[in-house]
């Protein structure tokens, strides 16, 4: 039967990462989860009511190794067991998992959450996997060594987990366990004293700041000085900490020695094995270049066919409500067509890349490779103060920023992951092409340069060079401003490998297509419908043609409509900032109107100089960007564009921030729209820089 | 004066016990959660291509760390 209390009961799920969590998580809930955010942090909160018992919650916090806090993110599971999370309930209970094969290590964060006074369950996961080690656990020692209730169980199988449930029920209002283990007389010392000074302070917090030097406690404990004597008093912070570390692992120690048997002979072990290839100095970074490619291809290629479609049902849907003729021609049918329907499909259209993208990073994650990928890698990333985590998130970015940035999940150092977040838009993505095709091809001639390199070849690998080297220089000066202070160390598990889950990988799919839709999508939208009223407000037919341009008996109502809009004075108001860089108002129309995504600069390019729709393919948009003349100005009657000036503008949208979607994700990811803010001001900054640096370059090399 | 041996220092196939830590408590703290405490076991199985990060073994498990903080585990004769 189940509790019948007035108030919903919660347990927390915690365990150490690669212990199968997520899916005992939703072995537990049937997978039916809420998701939300704690304020001011990036950790996501994760709840679920446990199967069979509507009135229990059960909260999973992120995977950790330790509760020694060195950051916010990393503070929310202490807040949340001492009961001190806003946005969370006190929790009733604790569940912690356990891998049974690496049970040493896994029980060093389950002697620490035994100190925080809640009731603690021991779920003992992975025992198969144990078997084959040929590892024996005892799990009735287990239990009577440590003093919780141990429950066997293999999560991806569903065995053991009904067990669990009746004693997580079970654990609800049970006493506090009795630590195995004692503190020496000192460090029983310094924490009386400390008591002393803060009697409000949660005991276990008061721990917590006397070991973790710099960490959160500390920062949260309100009296420096009386720290400091306090571990003075104790031996010094180093000595502290050794001693915390040797008291649990000695408790530990004499735990395994009672409850594991170990294979006679130690066996090779399949991940040993495999291991041997896959982190081989050749082979291994042979096969690492291949998932590298096989990961970007599938979003930069074949992930094409299914955008083409997204697109192509859009724009079909558009010409249908176009051709409604109830809806007049007037701003109700253009803010349908060119708004809604057009701004909602330049959302659905990102959703098959992060599809097939998560698809990978969940099989690769989940199986065990990412944490081989990162080993591989780390040296070289290192190199601008990254490690190899940042590996997938930054080559995903080639082809798109928006999956990339999500992609960043998987780091787990905040400051790495930010540093990847803000630098992976400078990476060259799918939406630059269309612009970078039409002016290499218009103005950079196709001839061999050294006899065997395409001219026009070679302009497109600098501009992807570019963007690689930009970043590199953005990490660097990023991690010696904003993100300095006290190297972390970088110590990454290799777990063992095992089969993908198909669950886990499906259910991560449509959690980061959710996400995507429900959190980016709607600003996504919004932008468009900002630039849509922007274009088509205040009507032509309403305004006398603004002086100075050309005859509006030449021009499409389309490019009429589009030059005097907001829009359009907003691309004349900023033509003296881009004048360095050779370009007309036309072209700072475009480079304006382009802010929802780059590749929409060519069809308005196309709109601009009269041409109606356009893709890069089309010949005339070339030969007409090539011949436009200057309408107005000293230089009325010579070519707007020539070679400088579509280098410059090429380099312009090589470094400029000009994706309202890569920007709403950033502000997404990171919870605050400083960090968006930060981006768009820093690369359009370095674009516009960049853009008249090329200008008077090539300018002067080529006269 | 000979500088004390170190786990960075260590060779591909060798296995030997710590001895000591020492460098800043942040990094410390971390060596000793994840079982790199005195008197553990390690093992280095093997070296990433570009000769850093070194794959260890501790405690029954394998553990990815890079030489600069491999550096601050002093180890026993």
């Amino acid at each position: 039967m189940s509790a019948t209390g007035l108030k919903s009961r919660t347990i927390v799920l915690l365990g150490n990462p690669n212990t199968g969590k997520t899916t005992l998580f939703n072995a537990l809930t049937g997978m039916r989860l809420r998701t939300g955010n704690y304020p001011g942090v990036t950790v996501e909160k994760k709840v679920g009511a446990l199967l069979g018992e509507a009135d229990v919650d059960v909260l999973d916090l992120p995977g950790t190794y330790s509760l020694a806090a060195r950051s916010p993110d990393e503070m929310v599971a202490v807040d949340v067991l001492v009961g001190r999370q806003e946005g969370a309930p006190v929790p009733d209970a604790a569940v912690v998992v356990v891998d049974a094969s690496n049970l040493e290590r896994n029980l060093y964060l389950v002697t620490q959450i035994m100190e925080t006074g809640l009731p603690v369950v021991l779920a003992l996961n992975m025992s198969d996997l144990a078997d084959r080690r040929g590892l024996g656990v005892d799990h009735a020692a287990l239990q009577q060594r440590l003093g919780i209730p141990v429950v066997p169980l293999v999560a991806r199988a569903g065995t053991g987990v009904d067990e669990l449930r009746a004693a997580m029920v079970a654990a609800i209002g049970a006493p506090p366990p009795k630590p195995g283990w004692s503190w020496p007389s000192e460090i029983q010392a310094a924490e009386a004293s400390l008591a002393a000074v803060e009697p409000d302070h949660p005991k276990f917090e008061l721990r917590r700041a006397l070991f973790d030097q710099a960490g959160e406690a500390e920062h949260r404990f309100g009296n420096p000085e009386a720290l400091a004597a306090a571990r003075e008093q104790a031996g010094g912070t180093i000595a502290l900490q050794v001693k915390e570390s040797e008291i649990r692992y000695g408790f530990i120690g004499e735990v395994i020695a009672a409850v594991v048997t170990r294979p006679e002979a130690p066996r090779v072990t399949r991940t040993e094995r495999i291991d041997a290839i896959l982190t081989h100095k050749v082979w291994g970074t042979g096969l690492l270049v291949l998932v590298g490619y096989f990961v970007f291809m599938s979003i930069f290629e074949w992930a094409t066919p299914v955008m083409d479609f997204v697109e192509a049902t859009f724009a079909m849907l558009g010409d249908q409500v176009a051709a409604v003729s109830f809806l007049g021609d007037g701003a109700l049918k253009s803010l349908l067509v060119d708004g809604v329907i057009t701004g909602v499909g330049g959302v659905v259209v990102f959703l098959p890349q992060i599809l097939v993208l998560f698809a990978f990073i969940a099989i690769l994650e989940d199986c065990g490779y990412m944490a081989r990928a990162a080993f591989l890698m780390d040296r070289l990333l290192r190199w601008c103060g990254l490690s190899g985590r940042s590996f997938i998130p930054l080559l995903s970015s080639f082809a798109c920023a928006v999956p990339g940035i999500m992609a960043t999940r998987t780091i787990e150092s905040r400051r790495d992951r930010l540093v990847t977040i803000l630098v992976a838009p400078l990476m060259t993505c799918s939406a630059r092409i269309p612009i970078y095709v039409i002016l290499t091809a218009a103005f950079v001639p196709a001839t061999m340069v050294l006899g065997f390199v395409n001219l026009q070849a070679l302009v497109f690998a600098s501009l992807y060079f570019l963007g690689i080297a930009v970043a590199v220089l953005v990490a660097w000066a990023l991690r010696r401003t904003k993100f300095r202070g006290a190297p972390t160390p970088f110590l990454m598990e290799l777990p063992p490998y095992k089969m993908p889950s198909p669950n886990i990988v499906v259910q991560r799919m449509l959690r980061q297509a959710t996400h995507f839709l429900s959190r980016a999508g709607t600003l996504i939208l919004a932008s468009s419908l900002v630039i849509w009223a922007l274009a088509y407000w205040p009507r032509a037919e309403f305004v006398q043609p603004a002086t100075g341009t050309s005859a509006a008996s030449e021009m499409t109502a389309d490019q009429l409509q589009l030059q005097q809009s907001f829009l359009g004075r907003m691309g004349r108001a900023v033509e003296p900032a881009f004048a360095p860089m050779g370009w007309d108002w036309k072209v700072s129309i475009a480079v304006i109107a382009s802010f929802p995504a780059r590749e929409v600069v060519v069809s308005t390019l196309g709109v601009i100089y009269g041409l109606g729709e356009v893709d890069e393919e089309s010949t005339a948009l070339r030969e007409r960007i090539r011949d436009v003349t200057w309408d107005h100005g000293p230089k009325q009657g010579e070519p707007v564009l020539d070679l400088a000036g579509a280098l410059a503008l090429m380099v312009f949208f090589a470094l400029c921030a000009q994706c309202a979607a890569t920007l709403m994700t950033i502000g997404k990811e990171t919870g605050s729209w400083g960090w968006p803010v930060f981006t768009f001001v820093y690369m359009t900054t370095l674009a516009y820089v960049g853009a008249i640096v090329t200008a008077v370059l090539a300018r002067a090399m080529l006269a | 004066m000979t500088r004390s041996r170190r786990l960075s220092d260590l060779p591909v196939g060798q296995c030997a016990t710590i001895a000591a830590l020492d460098g800043e408590p942040g990094i410390i703290q971390r060596l000793l959660e994840m079982g790199l405490t005195p008197g553990t076991e390690v093992a280095v199985v093997r070296l990433a291509p570009l000769g850093d990060p070194m794959e260890v073994t501790v405690r029954g498990y394998n553990l990815s760390i890079r030489k600069d903080d491999a550096q601050h585990l002093v180890l026993g004769p």
